[in-house]
């Protein structure tokens, strides 16, 4: 004889009156994005406007956020890719390249999840209710764009190699070769940047994440578990690139701006 | 002598309840359920809470400790401060049956619905070969030990009830990862399934599965964040529909199985996202269900065919109180789930007869057949054959595709 259930159909949950019952400071961490994400975009909104300060002429610096220079305002020695857009001042001179790194960020899995609990409360902590009535997630216009990330990630990898190309051109100096404070600051910002491309979730996947047979594929597999490693810090990477990108920019517009000079080590 | 600890423990059910204070006497090295079991047996016995291993391997103590989902043998009292009240409420996603024990029935509902492995045709079983290094990633998720508590924090549902009939939750994501990350499993239409029928769409990363998960599997970026990768491969990826194109190879319609195609697949064209999708067809979807259900509705090896505790259950399975439900022995009067988990604080019949096997849906529909029907394996409804067939060209295969 089996035995049957003879509870009745009502499937409540349990009333509880209060929305959480967390004790710690849960609260933290999405403030701290919010404070950190938010100074970030005012500080690069006022930067890509400015449309000033972004090349030091002796050592051919070029802050990332104005490469590649493509607008009829761009300093001629700047524009290293020619110059195609007009120099309204609405149209950033980085027009190309900015978009496309604003796509990689903003579908970045790590900065969804930041900017969704901080932001959008959609959750703001675990076991905190949501602020919206109702949710459809990525399901549906417009966050159905999120899986837009493979693209912005194609685009990025180009982004970084043009970076990469500003920061070995910046070994220069009025009597040739030169290295100084500016270089370490660029190259250490083009290697992040690589780094927090690279550890992409989708550059994992790309890499080797997709296949099913790791056995088959050796060369593969071990370029997965290195782009593996890298992934694991992922979220390090991306707030360390906001601040090297940050850092570097800052500098090249105190020297462009004659505040300090660049600390030469060589010529 | 230990020290005296307060404690606010949720006691109701169905039909109401509240927080109800508690002094309790707690000793060095304790943890939340050992005292809640002290409160059992020295203050209110009838307090309902389920429990088994009391070593965080059979899932069974999930509940919310100060609001966040933990497992309640493996919350160290030592974490919290001396003065500091602890709240222990059931957990809030599912149905309440009472006190601290909740009605996880949601979860078997969508582990049935989650197809099984189905390995090569012309491979049986017993030869079957695999590489280590193919099998770490599904090794991870195997891991699992079905706590729910990775269900029970995730927003989607948790916030949300409407979306439960669309989202199975991160458990069943990794239960789709692993088998389509599996080197022997043959059905390739799995990651479009999960975006269609499972709802993985829904998630959107913000990775409280993986903070509370007490296995430490990364659920979100080893699973979860693949099969959405897996999807846009198919989807959305502008080099792969390039290739696609121009070699003409893997092709969206050629890795589905012809033999239980899901409705929602369309050739050529892509899914067509219907509400049938979660169950399949109407020829496979009986025979699946069948599959995947263990007798008088206990979970079968198959259908919660993960973790340690799965394979230790599947190996005793004859001893299992789960088999003892089903078989004809009666039930006594019990203080056993139909995963073999322990409720104690005697809970009145009704609330026992919710944990009994037959307490599901398909588990009602069980009972209800004669004796003789429960153990027999139903003759399959497909054209399922272990005999590898000559392959159907894709014209015919798309006009046999239900729509």
């Amino acid at each position: 004889m089996t035995t049957t259930a003879t509870r009745p159909g009502a499937r409540v949950r349990a009333a509880i009156a209060a929305r959480t019952l967390r004790t710690d400071r849960w609260w933290l961490a999405p403030l701290i994005t919010v404070i950190g994400l938010g100074g970030w975009v005012a500080y690069a909104t006022v930067r890509v406007f400015m449309h000033d300060f972004y090349w030091v002429e002796d050592y051919h610096y070029l802050t990332p956020f104005y490469s590649p220079c493509i607008t009829d305002r761009c300093i001629p020695e700047a524009a290293h890719f020619g110059t195609y857009l007009p120099g309204w001042w609405i149209i950033p001179e980085a027009a190309f390249s900015l978009p496309l790194l604003l796509l990689f960020r903003l579908t970045c899995y790590y900065y969804r999840k930041a900017y969704y609990r901080a932001f959008w409360m959609s959750p703001p902590a675990c076991a905190v209710p949501d602020g919206h009535k109702t949710y459809s997630g990525e399901t549906r216009f417009p966050l159905i764009f999120q899986n837009a990330h493979r693209y912005a990630f194609y685009a990025a990898g180009l982004i970084s190699v043009v970076n990469t190309y500003d920061a070995i051109l910046a070994f220069h100096s009025p009597d040739g070769f030169g290295f100084g404070l500016g270089n370490v600051i660029l190259v250490g910002n083009v290697v992040m940047l690589w780094a927090y491309t690279i550890s992409c979730h989708s550059c994992r996947h790309i890499i080797g994440g997709r296949l099913k047979h790791f056995s088959k594929h050796p060369m593969r597999y071990r370029a997965w578990t290195f782009v593996s490693k890298l992934n694991v810090r992922h979220m390090q990477l991306a707030w360390i690139t906001l601040g090297t990108l940050a850092l570097t920019d800052f500098y090249i517009m105190a020297v462009s701006a004659g505040w300090f000079s660049d600390l030469r080590f060589i010529n | 002598m230990g020290a005296k600890r307060r404690f606010k423990v949720w006691r109701g059910d169905e039909a109401g309840g509240d927080l109800k204070d508690y002094e309790v006497e707690v000793n060095e090295g304790e943890v939340v359920l050992d005292v809640i079991h002290r409160l059992q047996a020295t203050q209110t016995p009838d307090l309902a809470c389920r429990w088994n291993c009391k070593a965080g391997k059979c899932g069974s103590c999930s509940m919310e400790i100060n609001g966040t989902p933990r497992l309640g043998c493996m919350t160290r009292m030592s974490t919290f401060a001396e003065d500091e009240t602890v709240t222990v409420t059931p957990l809030r996603t599912f149905p309440v049956i009472r006190d601290l024990v909740t009605d996880v029935s949601f979860n078997y509902e969508k582990a049935r619905q989650t197809p099984a492995f189905a390995p090569p045709k012309d491979l049986a079983p017993g030869d079957y070969r695999m590489q280590q290094v193919d099998v770490e990633r599904s090794q991870e998720f195997r891991k699992c030990i079905e706590c729910f508590l990775c269900q029970n924090t995730c927003h989607v549902v948790r916030d949300h009830e409407e979306n439960k009939r669309a989202f199975a939750g991160p458990r069943y994501f990794i239960r789709a990862a692993e088998l389509d990350m599996h080197p022997l499993d043959a059905q390739e239409d799995r990651k479009e399934y999960a975006q269609a029928s499972m709802g993985m769409g829904y998630c959107n990363i913000t990775k409280c599965c993986t903070e509370v998960c007490p296995e430490h599997i990364k659920i979100t970026d080893n699973a979860i964040i693949p099969m959405k990768e897996r999807v846009v491969d198919r989807r959305y990826d502008p080099l792969v529909w390039l290739g696609r194109k121009i070699f003409r190879r893997d092709q969206l319609d050629e890795g589905v199985p012809h033999r239980c195609r899901p409705s929602w697949v369309r050739t050529r064209k892509g899914p067509k996202w219907s509400s049938k999708a979660s169950t399949g067809t109407a020829r496979c979807r009986g025979r699946r269900a069948r599959r995947s259900t263990g007798p008088a509705g206990c979970r079968s090896p198959r259908s919660r065919s993960t973790g340690r505790v799965a394979r230790r259950r599947s190996a005793t399975m004859s001893s299992s109180p789960c088999r003892r439900r089903a078989s004809t022995t009666p039930t006594p009067s019990g203080t056993t789930t139909e995963r073999g988990h322990s409720v104690d604080g005697g809970a009145p019949e009704d609330i026992r007869g919710a944990f009994s096997a037959s307490g599901t849906e398909a588990g009602r529909r069980r009972s209800a057949r004669p004796p003789a029907a429960t153990g027999r394996r139903a003759a399959p409804r497909c054209r399922a054959s272990a005999a590898p067939r000559a392959p159907v060209p894709v014209a015919r295969r798309r006009r046999a595709a239900p729509r």
